[in-house]
């Protein structure tokens, strides 16, 4: 087997643009269910509305980037509301499943024949990318080291997403030290002492609703920067793999979503690496290569169980910060 | 006012479209699942020529196994316009000028006598030739009868298949709602016991050959081994150890993912199809069905009057339905909460394994069958009202009715989402549900 190769997927895993955008939708989500508690199943439809919103009106309208970006959130924003309004006025299991069948719901209009003219259909979209790379201020050169050498366009996208993970985690932090964190974190802990102390809860929970899922969407365009939009990533899966990232890291911490992240894909390309290194080494002779591939989603299962039973509130969390008390 | 021109999910995903050569597999597929399916390794014919640089469009037409010679598909786009006839090895090819957008027909009229598409309002396919060079089309056919249809007619046997789905769904879905009703929890997992049921029963008829009585018989014991399992191997220690319900919640669907996957792992990403010799069709008036799907209806409807009769007039089902309204009082007054609890579960896994091997019949086995109605037995039984076990029947008719009907005037790729829609929609205006109580919403 070769450990060094192994071990430096592993390492490139760690600052690579998508673990980048699970971060950011971790950060969304931490906002959502660790420090407002609400139920989100479907980040994976906030993401899909951003990288939708950013890849159309970029081939569509031919909006510059940050005007692209500013539809992204302005999307995000509509898409919360559709969802907040009928919803969170009710138990946080109703909003788990509104939210995962509204993600579903973009999904399936994204990807239908009646509009593959503007959304590319089952196929997605690409060459959305041109004008971010335009930006890209580090040259053709390939630099960095061990691990980490890229070219100067792959380091721009990771400069730009991880840049955003640090904008958010700040807004975040700042907020939550802030009056209305704590009337957020309030709600977490029981909504109706808050109601009684003259909050509108409707309206906070609504606001961090849309800040989340404002998160969510910057995660779908820095999720697509180094690849196509395809309907068939935004699938449920996502939003699991992402709520797997952030209870790893530890729901209602600052650095929680973004350790989580790291550590879930460099762990998910170290097992790949492993397992495909003992079938290719002759030792699990009755796997095959796409085999080899799913068993890591059965690990990212038994993870989750595991997780959420033993340990809820992750590696960081404070086990008093916890929202599961629904 | 169904869009011409738009390719349907035909009545078994498998029908649906493979590219080959170059080792490029494109799916194009356009069903709801399609997305999820798209590694899925397609049993693909070899290439129909020799044309390695040029672009083709081609496939075969068979009717069971038996291939069609001489029936024509019209191929068009961008001007350009050439039918393909189908040779005695039932294979057509049509080489394209470029690439771009075209339109495969098939020519009904050239089928031989007694031999009709499976899904006769779907016999064209949009062909997209875009990274591939040649793609695949299929066109399902079978025995049959080609007539014309009225819209009276396509409403009619839209509503037939829509009862049938429906029923099925019930089936599943009062699983959910007892399980909910009793332990409070959302089983994300739910779908897979429907895939669980599916993939044994396809295993013992169809890769094993046992007699489907026995299978039958197999099945559904192991479907009940694999609810009781899940209560006494996972859910009661979480139960006892307090575990939260949004932490159990998410245990469900860790376990979703690890029995979806581990599906996947052994059974693979295709589509199979349960061959137990029902496939010959039944004329109901403008309604053709299969005699599968007439005996799945009466297998469900005789199943839910049993579900009735359990929970209206059996000493045990009315202790399920105390525990369903307050669990605690009903523990107060004697009765063995976790007992229910346990016979809920193995009725529940044995109900959706036999919803799952009506399902395989209706629609083939996938790996993640279950997992993709999993939202709409969801949107059935909120729509019912959460909890209660007639209002998910009500609610599964709704919904399966709704998605089949959707698709006379609708993108028929576009029909679960319009359940989705009815259960936003149900939730924004009565969010109890046409069955359910006000005090559940909480």
């Amino acid at each position: 087997m070769d450990w060094g190769s192994i071990i430096g997927n592993a390492a490139g895993e760690l600052i690579s643009p998508t673990t980048a955008a699970y971060a950011l939708a971790a950060i969304g989500l931490s906002v959502h269910f660790g420090y407002a508690g609400l139920l989100n199943f479907g980040q994976a439809g906030f993401m899909a509305v951003g990288a939708y919103a950013f890849a159309i009106t970029t081939l569509e309208l031919g909006w510059p980037v940050w005007l692209a970006i500013l539809a992204a959130i302005v999307a995000s924003v509509v898409f919360a509301f559709v969802l907040g309004v009928p919803t969170l006025r009710l138990r946080a299991d109703y909003l788990a499943i509104v939210t995962i069948a509204a993600a579903e719901i973009v999904r399936f209009v994204v990807s239908t024949v009646n509009l593959t003219a503007i959304t590319g259909g089952s196929q997605g979209l690409s060459g959305f990318a041109r004008g971010f790379d335009a930006l890209n201020p580090f040259g053709d050169a390939r630099f960095g080291f061990g691990p980490w050498t890229y070219s100067g366009e792959q380091w721009w996208v990771r400069v730009f997403g991880w840049g955003l993970v640090l904008l958010a985690t700040v807004i975040v932090f700042l907020l939550m030290r802030s009056p209305w964190g704590r009337v957020v974190k309030g709600i977490r802990e029981d909504e109706d002492a808050v109601r009684s102390l003259g909050k509108n809860v409707y309206s906070y929970k609504m606001q961090a609703l849309v800040l989340g899922g404002v998160f969510g969407s910057l995660a779908g365009v820095v999720f697509i920067l180094p690849r196509a939009v395809q309907p068939g990533n935004y699938g449920t899966a996502l939003t699991f793999f992402i709520w797997t990232a952030l209870l790893l890291g530890g729901a209602a911490t600052v650095f929680g979503p973004i350790v989580g992240a790291m550590i879930f894909w460099a762990v998910l390309s170290l097992t790949n690496g492993v397992i495909v290194g003992l079938r290719d080494a002759g030792v699990l002779p009755f796997i095959s290569t796409t085999q080899a591939g799913q068993i890591r989603f059965i690990l990212v299962g038994l993870a989750l169980m595991l997780l959420v039973v033993f340990r809820p509130q992750g590696i960081f969390g404070n086990k008093k910060e916890l929202s599961f008390n629904v | 006012m169904s869009a011409p021109g738009s390719a349907r999910s035909a009545a078994r995903p498998i029908g649906l479209l493979v590219g080959f050569l170059l080792a490029l597999a494109a799916l194009l597929s356009l069903a709801p699942i399609g997305a999820l399916a798209a590694e899925a390794p397609a049993p693909t014919p070899s290439p129909t020529g020799d044309f390695t640089t040029t672009f083709t469009v081609g496939g075969v037409i068979r009717s069971g196994d038996e291939p069609l010679e001489g029936v024509e598909v019209l191929v068009e786009g961008d001007g350009f316009s050439e039918v393909g006839t189908t040779g005695p090895d039932g294979r057509w090819s049509v080489s394209l000028p470029g690439r771009g957008e075209y339109t495969a027909t098939l020519q009904v009229e050239t089928l031989p006598e007694g031999i009709a598409p499976r899904d006769p309002d779907n016999v064209t396919r949009q062909v997209n030739i875009g990274t591939t060079n040649t793609v695949n089309v299929l066109f399902p056919t079978g025995e049959g009868r080609v007539s014309t249809t009225t819209i009276w007619d396509t409403v009619f046997t839209r509503l037939v298949y829509g009862l049938n789905f429906g029923l099925l769904l019930a089936l599943a879905a009062i699983g959910i709602t007892l399980i909910f009703g009793t332990t409070g929890v959302n089983n994300f997992a739910h779908g897979e016991m429907l895939t669980f049921g599916a993939i044994f029963f396809y295993v013992f008829t169809t890769a094993l050959g046992w007699n489907v009585a026995l299978a039958l018989i197999a099945t559904l014991a192991l479907s009940a081994a694999f609810g009781w399992g899940q209560d006494a191997g996972l859910f009661r220690p979480l139960r006892r150890k307090g575990v939260g319900l949004v932490q159990v919640l998410i245990v469900t669907i860790g376990l979703s993912i690890v029995v979806r996957y581990l599906f996947l792992f052994f059974f693979g990403g295709g589509t199979e199809n349960v061959n137990i010799g029902l496939s010959s069709t039944v004329s109901l008036g403008p309604v053709t069905i299969t005699l599968a799907s007439l005996i799945s209806m009466g297998v469900s409807v005789a199943m839910l009057l049993l579900v009735a009769f359990f929970l209206t007039r059996t000493r045990i089902g009315k202790a399920t339905r105390a525990v369903s309204d307050n669990a605690s009082l009903a523990a107060a007054s004697g009765i063995n909460v976790d007992r229910v609890i346990r016979i809920v579960w193995v009725m529940a896994a044995t109900l959706t394994g036999l919803a799952g091997i009506l399902y395989g019949l209706y629609r083939g086995v996938t790996w993640d069958m279950g997992f993709a109605i999993l939202l709409l037995m969801f949107a059935a039984v909120t729509l019912g009202g959460l909890g209660s076990a007639f209002g998910a029947l009500v609610g599964s008719l709704i919904i399966g009715i709704l998605t089949e009907l959707s698709t006379v005037w609708i993108p028929p790729d576009l029909r679960y989402a319009v359940a989705l829609i009815v259960l936003i929609l149900v939730l924004l205006l009565r969010p109890q549900g046409v069955l359910g109580r006000r005090e559940r919403i909480g």
